[in-house]
Formats: C-alpha cells, structure tokens, sequence
C-alpha cells in the first residue's frame, strides 16, 4: 500500500461547506484507479488534496489522515511531498512554466531542479519526448502548440521526473484520439514500473481501459467504488453524472427498441 | 443568413514558419451544421481563426457571402461568426459571469431589455444562470467553458464556431452542449465545431470535415466519413469511427454511424 486516504475532509479558504468529506482510499504500488464524477463532485479538489497542494499551497481545511508508504505526511513540507507524488493539472496553461523558450527546456526543466547530473537530465528529456511522441516538437516555443500538444508536453514533464506516485487530472481532455492512446500507454507502462497513479477523468471509455478500481464522488463524497467493470456498468452512473460506456449506452438503445440480443452482444465485444 | 467560402487558404506562423494550413477549400452554406476533425495540430483551430478575422491568410482568401473578409474589421466580421475558444480561460475576462455574457452584445450595439433578454436566454441556455453573480473564476474549469459558450451566444451571430466544447463536461455538459447546437441550428445559423469525440460528431452534424497536415482529406455525411470505406483515411489521421460504425460493419449492416442508427438496421428498419 503506497498512499492511503483515512477519514478525508477538506474545505477551501472561504468556502461555507465542505469540498470534500469522509474519503477513505487506497493506490497500492503498479496500481491504476479512477476518479469519475460529475463536473464539481470534487474529483480536482481530491488530486490536489492527494498531491498534497492541499492545504499546503492552496489553504483551506483538511481533516483525516494521509499516510505515504507508511509514514503520516501531515508535517511534511511541499517540496519534500512532490520529490515522491507528482500532479498533472486539467489545463496544459496551469501546468507549463511559462518560463522555457523550447519544449525541450520545458521538459527538462524539472528534472534540473532535482540536481539531477546533466547527462541524466537530458536523457530522461529524451525518453520522455519519444514516450508520447513528441520529440519532433523539441525546439518548438511550448507556448505557440496547439492545446493538445501542449498537454501532452506537459505530460512528458511529468514523466520525465520519474514519480514514485503520480497523480493526473483529466490528462487527455484536450488529445485527438491518438494522443489519448498514446497517454493511456504511457500510464499502464508506469504502473507496471511500479508507480502508483490516480487518474480522473471525463472518459470513461478511457477509465475502462487503463484502471484496476474506480471511485465515483458526488457531492464530494464517493458514491460508488470497486472493480472497473463493475463501478462502470452500474445503472445509477447516470445520476451521479457521469457519461456511461460506449458500449453500454449501445446496449441499453438496443434494448430500449426491443432490438437487443446475442449477435448484437457478440459483435459488441468481438 | 451568410455563406462562408474558403479558397485556397495556406497559413504560415510567422514565428515558427510551420505552414498549419496547405490549401484549404471549404464552402459552408448558411445553416450547416459542421463538425471539423482531425489531429491535434492537423490545423483546425487555424481555420476557424480565420473566419473571425483573428488570423489572416498568409495565401488564398475567406468570403462571407461573396465579400473577401479581407476587407472587412475584426469587429465587423464579429457581428457576423462569433468564436468560443478551446480554453475559456483566453477569453473571460469581466468581474461577474451576468458582465462577462453582457460584454459582446453590448458591443454589437445592444442595449434595454433586448440586451437582457439575450443574454438571459444564454445564460439560462447553458445553465449558468444560478451563477450570474458569481466572478467567473470562482466557476469549475467545466462551468467556465459554458460561460465562455453563453458570452458568445448572447450575440446571437448568424454563424456559431465552437473549438472543442465538450471538453471536459460531464455527462449533464455535454447535453447542453448538444441541445445549443440544436437550437442555434433550428434557428437556421451555421454551427461549426471542432471536436475529438466521434460520437458526439456523428449524432450531432451533419456534415463532417476531417483534416490532415493542413489539407481536408475528407468531407461529407457521417454515414460516408465513417462508412467502412473512409476508414483508410480516417486512420491515416488516427481517427477511429464511432463504435455504432465499428458494430455495424461487424453484422454487415451497412454504414450505420450512431446508435440510433444502427438500432434501425438491427429493426429492418
């Protein structure tokens, strides 16, 4: 077990109730778990708080204890919580420096802050540019990509830090198909390295694919959690807000025209 | 109600010199509903930057009804195609989310009770209307996207351009998103979307533009986009059809690119 969550609340700054309440979660070392939710269910406010940004950046309240492999990380300062837990933001803009003239600098700007040897720095760059196939952007000006390039720009910073934990919010809402393909192999191959990674997301095609367990939050609390394919093919998704399997949906229209049926089930899953 | 022509257009980025867009030709007559898709980077948001004037052609030209937009201002052309942004965060700007929907029709010259109602009717059209008094960033990521939506709404432009609206929005979202185009487009104005969800293209326009390096490689019916035939083409840009197209080609149904039509064939209907 490598992160776990215990009786989790959190409130932010200001704010009349609470954002988040009693959340107990648990990522295991290689393991993928999924956060769906409606829009504001809380599943941003979670990835900060997992990261740790919340309360330590951000302000705000928390309640519960959080636990890294072990240890309560409650007195731990910023910088000695993101050397092991790494977050991806919703939007490349937030994520991306602003600061780096190529993609190449932005990619290797964090682990040059790690004092890493330059040699080691450069060929963590690399490695993570042609992960997610990108290295013909090296010399681009990160800020003149297109949102999608830049996502997954900012993906590759993330990478290239190597996290023992890692932590992404919604990191495909801006790719093509390809791009999304490319992010979901980038996870699995990390998680079977090992890391440990919590992931929300609007696709739940995408959820399916990649994740061991999935949590639903709704209203900042989570309403659902389990095995993927069980959480994903229950009928109350729909009230909570989230989009249902495509597969599912395609399902369920059938049914609902009296059309359904084994070739239609087999063709579903071939 | 205008027509939109685009000739010839080839955009080259000054600073980084990539040429995004390599010849396009494109006419849209007034009312279409049209998806554009393709890579991240094949050029889209390109395009439709073009169409407001934002970018100008490097080669070619842009007509609104038979005028080159060349000729004609930022402001001018913003009367006619307004243009939501992929990153609502480049766009909003006032101190409320009820200023910032107000800001564009204002502009346009609108004022008393047609301004509220414009922008009354859009914010409630996108459901942010609890929010009018809100500042916009104290809106979710998602919520703010459907109020740069509204903002733009509210000036009732004759052609709608939304670059990549679903993004982000949950299921609820994604349905407001859906009912917007259907009503714009039952208004006879022209929508024009940019989107990665080949669901939500194929069940919601009629007419889909798929783009590669900077050129349309394929343009037409999402029954003939996503027909078994254009898949070659479709893949060459690393698109994959809607799954319904998938299942359907899998009985030999025929091109059946939404749910709803390949519940049909599965009828005998």
């Amino acid at each position: 077990m490598t992160i776990a969550l215990d009786g989790v609340g959190y409130r932010y700054a200001g704010a009349t109730s609470p954002a988040l309440l009693d959340i107990d979660l648990e990522l295991r070392d290689g393991e993928v778990v999924g956060l769906a939710g409606a829009s504001e269910a809380g599943k941003s406010t979670l990835c900060l708080v997992v990261s740790g940004l919340a309360p330590r950046t951000v302000g705000g309240q928390i309640r519960g204890r959080i636990t890294l492999d072990g240890e309560d990380v409650d007195a731990w300062p910023m910088h000695r919580l993101s050397q092991r837990i790494a977050i991806g933001f919703q939007n490349p803009s937030t994520q991306l420096s602003q600061v780096t003239d190529s993609v190449f600098e932005e990619v290797a700007f964090g682990p040059m802050n790690l004092a890493l040897p330059r040699e080691e720095v450069a060929a963590r760059t690399w490695a993570a540019l042609e992960t997610l196939r990108i290295d013909a952007l090296a010399e681009r000006d990160p800020r003149r990509l297109s949102g999608g390039q830049q996502q997954l720009v900012a993906i590759a910073g993330l990478l290239a830090m190597r996290p023992a934990h890692l932590v992404l919010d919604e990191p495909t809402a801006q790719l093509d198909p390809a791009g999304t393909h490319l992010v979901a192999e980038a996870i699995t191959r990390l998680a079977r390295d090992g890391v440990s990674i919590l992931v929300a997301e609007q696709k739940v095609d995408l959820l399916a694919a990649i994740c061991s367990r999935v949590f639903v939050l709704d209203g900042g609390r989570v309403v659902l959690d389990g095995w993927a394919d069980e959480v994903l093919a229950d009928r109350r998704l729909a009230e909570f807000g989230v989009m249902e399997l495509s597969t599912v949906q395609l399902s369920r229209a059938a049914a609902a025209s009296g059309v359904a049926g084994d070739r239609l089930e087999r063709a579903l899953h071939a | 109600m205008p027509e939109l022509a685009v000739e010839g257009l080839v955009h080259v980025y000054r600073q980084s010199a990539v040429r995004a867009l390599d010849g396009v030709d494109l006419h849209i007559a007034a009312g279409e509903r049209v998806a554009l898709v393709g890579q991240n980077g094949s050029g889209k948001t390109t395009l439709v930057r073009h169409l407001n004037g934002l970018l100008r052609p490097s080669e070619g030209r842009v007509t609104v009804d038979g005028t080159d937009a060349s000729g004609m201002t930022v402001a001018q052309l913003a009367s006619t195609v307004g243009l939501v942004f992929q990153d609502p965060d480049r766009q909003i700007f006032a101190g409320s989310v009820r200023a910032e929907v107000e800001f564009g029709p204002r502009n346009l010259g609108r004022s008393g009770p047609d301004l509220r109602s414009a922008v009354s009717h859009a914010l409630a059209a996108t459901g942010v209307a609890a929010y009018e008094r809100a500042n916009p960033y104290d809106l979710g990521q998602s919520r703010r996207k459907l109020l740069a939506l509204a903002s733009v709404l509210a000036m009732r432009t004759p052609v709608l351009v939304l670059d990549e609206p679903t993004t982000g929005q949950d299921a609820r979202g994604v349905a407001r998103v859906r009912a917007v185009i259907g009503e714009v487009s039952s208004e006879g104005r022209t929508v024009i979307a940019i989107s990665h969800d080949m669901r939500f293209v194929s069940e919601a326009f009629e007419r889909v533009v798929v783009m590669r390096g900077g050129r349309v490689v394929l343009d037409g019916p999402p029954s003939l986009v996503f027909a078994v035939s254009a898949w070659d083409a479709l893949r060459s840009t690393y698109l994959e059809p809607p799954l319904a197209a998938i299942v359907g080609d899998r009985l030999g149904l025929g091109s059946t690119p939404t749910d709803a039509a390949l519940v049909d064939r599965l009828g005998g209907r």
